[in-house]
């Protein structure tokens, strides 16, 4: 089922006289592709939940439209909708097993489409299949784990057929090592489901290993739209350069002077293209190179081994990002000197626009 | 040390307790045993059922028990109803509902005589008044009921609105707050499941609230059962003369009231009154306990 919000907005009147209303979804126009997985991701706050409300329907659009595929849902109430959602607490029904928690939504059936007893086991079974919690089925929520409890969520959503799933924060609650695991589950379930698949999550990890696609989203306002790849690399905004990557881009204050990034009074990097002005400057962690005759140089704060890669934790007197960090593989355990020279990668350093914190386009001169 | 600490924390309660609760206990159980007891005189004649045997033929006690068992009957579920109803329809509302709760709450910190007081001026006929309601029924075309003195029914009604009156604040107060730690969220995923109101309400909401139904519904038993100064407030002292005694109020009669003097004979009531509420809270509690088991 492809999803199409066209011009979507969400205002919450504000609760106390004076206050100016809250607009949660700011115009948001995006179409779905049929059977993908769509991350949306973003900051507490920026209306993620009340995206994936406004397309489950327990919230109604202010102004805008919903399409899935060719019907208007904007004003289908939510049990029409055909949606299966997942909460973020799971929101299972406590007192019910596992399998009348999978029925209890085919139970709901009316009329022509109202199942037999049988029929309502098979598909909670094959739902159950899907997920693999069949060994659990007569247990209580209370008596599974936080990943189990998550699976048996999944599957109450799935149960039904829904035409669309929606997810929201899946992974939260879980711990990091079950957080990895389920995260595959999720693909390997939309994939064999093959359900147009809209997750929200504010962890940027998350959306972008396992998304077919991420909105990236900040008080209301979509940022960006893409592929995770894309979007990571060449980010629209300061924020979407930011938001995306652990450890995030060490952002500086600079310049574009005479075909050259400049931060302090060193070229960093010579560029062709755009004219002189102030920037900021965004530089990935992976993208620096440790290099006596690099032409940046920064003070070494510590060092941080860390198995594979080693950690240069730096300061520079124009840094705007609180701390900065470099990885950077290291053949030899030499000892790093208090003024690291680096040498940098192209393609991991951006440069954004000082008023607007747009991104700017150059290209690299070569030497 | 680390074992005599705690003990040594609680024994201040433990004394009290054992002085002004297990002692009389105690002695309750003892008394009820011994014939013809004299607290003056600490004097009895005999060992023996005879207390029970007496009480239990005592046309007082008999018509104190009915009464209290018609007030349990009526009382306990139709206020649990009534406070559901109205906890359900605070939940449900936004505007005004905390001016709403704090009405239905008063009558919990009123006092049980002024209460009564206001049932008088309801149900009384005196010299210059039928009393509101019966006002209210010759309105319609009927004749007066005489609430307070008149037949056995008229005075059982006044006696049940009076207790449902007094204990709905508590229950609608619980009920509430039970129906307000219902997560919302399951609310939100039956909706988008297509769950109907009814069945919302049957298979979401009532399971996840009955352990506090059911916890109403001891206490409720073990206040009705204990129920007294209710009767006081709207029929007098003299309940037996009125046929409207409880057996807490027959307890008491015999102990201080104007045929008292009978310490043996209450002890043997107050354990009579023991045996049926453990009865009735044991049934209470395997019942829940099985539902439970069964969700």
């Amino acid at each position: 089922m492809k999803i199409v919000l066209d011009h979507l907005t969400k205002v919450y009147p504000s609760s106390t006289k004076g206050n100016p209303d809250v607009t949660a979804v700011n115009d948001f126009c995006f179409e779905i592709p049929d059977g993908k997985l769509i991350g949306l991701l973003g900051p507490s706050g920026c209306g993620k939940s009340t995206t994936l409300n406004l397309i489950s329907g327990l919230e109604t659009a202010t102004s805008g439209k919903i399409w899935f595929g060719d019907d208007d849902v904007t004003r289908v109430p939510p049990e029409n909708r055909g949606v299966g959602l997942v909460f973020q607490s799971y929101a299972l029904y406590p007192h019910m097993t596992a399998r009348q928690n999978i029925m209890f939504p085919l139970e709901n059936f009316k009329g022509s489409e109202k199942l037999s007893k049988e029929e309502m086991r098979a598909k909670a079974d094959e739902a159950a299949r899907l997920v693999q919690i069949e060994p659990y089925m007569e247990r209580k929520p209370s008596q599974m784990s936080g990943g189990q409890q998550q699976r048996v969520a999944i599957a109450r959503a799935l149960v039904k057929l829904p035409r669309v799933l929606l997810l929201d924060e899946p992974l939260s609650n879980l711990d990091a090592r079950l957080r990895l695991q389920t995260r595959e589950e999720i693909r390997r379930i939309q994939q064999e489901t093959n359900l147009t698949t809209i997750f929200v999550t504010h962890d940027q990890e998350e959306a972008m290993s396992i998304s077919d696609m991420i909105v990236v989203m900040k008080n209301g306002i979509i940022q960006q739209i893409g592929k995770p790849q894309d979007v990571y690399d060449s980010p629209a905004n300061l924020f979407v350069g930011n938001f995306l990557g652990t450890p995030p881009m060490n952002v500086f204050k600079g310049r574009v002077e005479n075909g050259a990034i400049v931060i302090g009074n060193e070229r960093i990097l010579e560029i062709e293209g755009p004219e002189n002005q102030e920037v900021y400057v965004g530089i990935r962690p992976e993208g620096y190179l440790l290099d006596e005759k690099g032409t940046f140089h920064c003070t070494k704060k510590q060092v941080e081994i860390m198995g594979r890669d080693t950690s240069i934790v730096f300061t520079h007197p124009d840094q705007v990002s609180e701390s900065l960090r470099a990885i950077i593989t290291l053949d030899n355990r030499d000892e790093i000197p208090s003024t690291v020279c680096f040498k940098l990668k192209p393609n991991k350093v951006e440069i954004f626009r000082a008023d607007t914190e747009e991104r700017i386009d150059y290209k690299v001169r070569e030497a | 040390m680390r074992k005599v600490k705690p003990w040594l924390y609680l024994l201040p309660a433990i004394l009290f307790l054992a002085a002004f609760m297990v002692y009389p206990l105690i002695d309750v159980f003892i008394y009820s045993f011994e014939e013809g007891y004299n607290s003056a005189s600490q004097t009895f004649k005999g060992v023996g059922l005879y207390n029970y045997m007496y009480v239990l033929r005592d046309p007082y006690f008999i018509q104190a028990l009915k009464n209290t068992f018609i007030l349990v009957i009526i009382t306990v579920p139709l206020s649990t109803f009534i406070g559901l109803l109205i906890a359900l329809g605070l939940n449900s509302i936004k505007k005004f509902k905390d001016l709403f709760q704090t009405i239905f709450f008063l009558p919990y910190v009123t006092n049980t005589l002024a209460v009564g007081l206001v049932f008088m001026i309801l149900f009384k006929k005196t010299p210059y008044s039928e009393g509101l309601v019966n006002m209210l029924i010759n309105m319609f075309g009927g004749s007066s009921i005489d609430f307070i003195d008149g037949p056995y029914w008229a005075k059982m009604f006044v006696l049940c609105f009076y207790t449902v009156w007094i204990v709905l604040p508590f229950k609608i107060l619980i009920l509430t707050s039970a129906l307000a730690s219902v997560d919302e969220n399951l609310y939100k995923a039956a909706k988008i499941d297509g769950t109907s109101k009814w069945r919302t309400f049957t298979r979401i909401t009532l399971p996840m609230i009955s352990p506090m139904i059911f916890y109403l519904i001891i206490t409720g038993f073990i206040g009705a059962f204990k129920a007294y100064s209710d009767a006081v407030a709207i029929f007098g002292t003299d309940l037996n003369a009125a046929g409207m005694n409880t057996i807490v109020g027959y307890i008491y009669d015999m102990l201080y009231g104007n045929g008292g003097g009978y310490p043996s004979y209450a002890s043997a009531a107050a354990l009579i009154l023991f045996a049926v509420v453990l009865t009735i809270t044991c049934i209470n509690l395997t019942i829940s306990g099985s539902g439970r088991n069964d969700k």
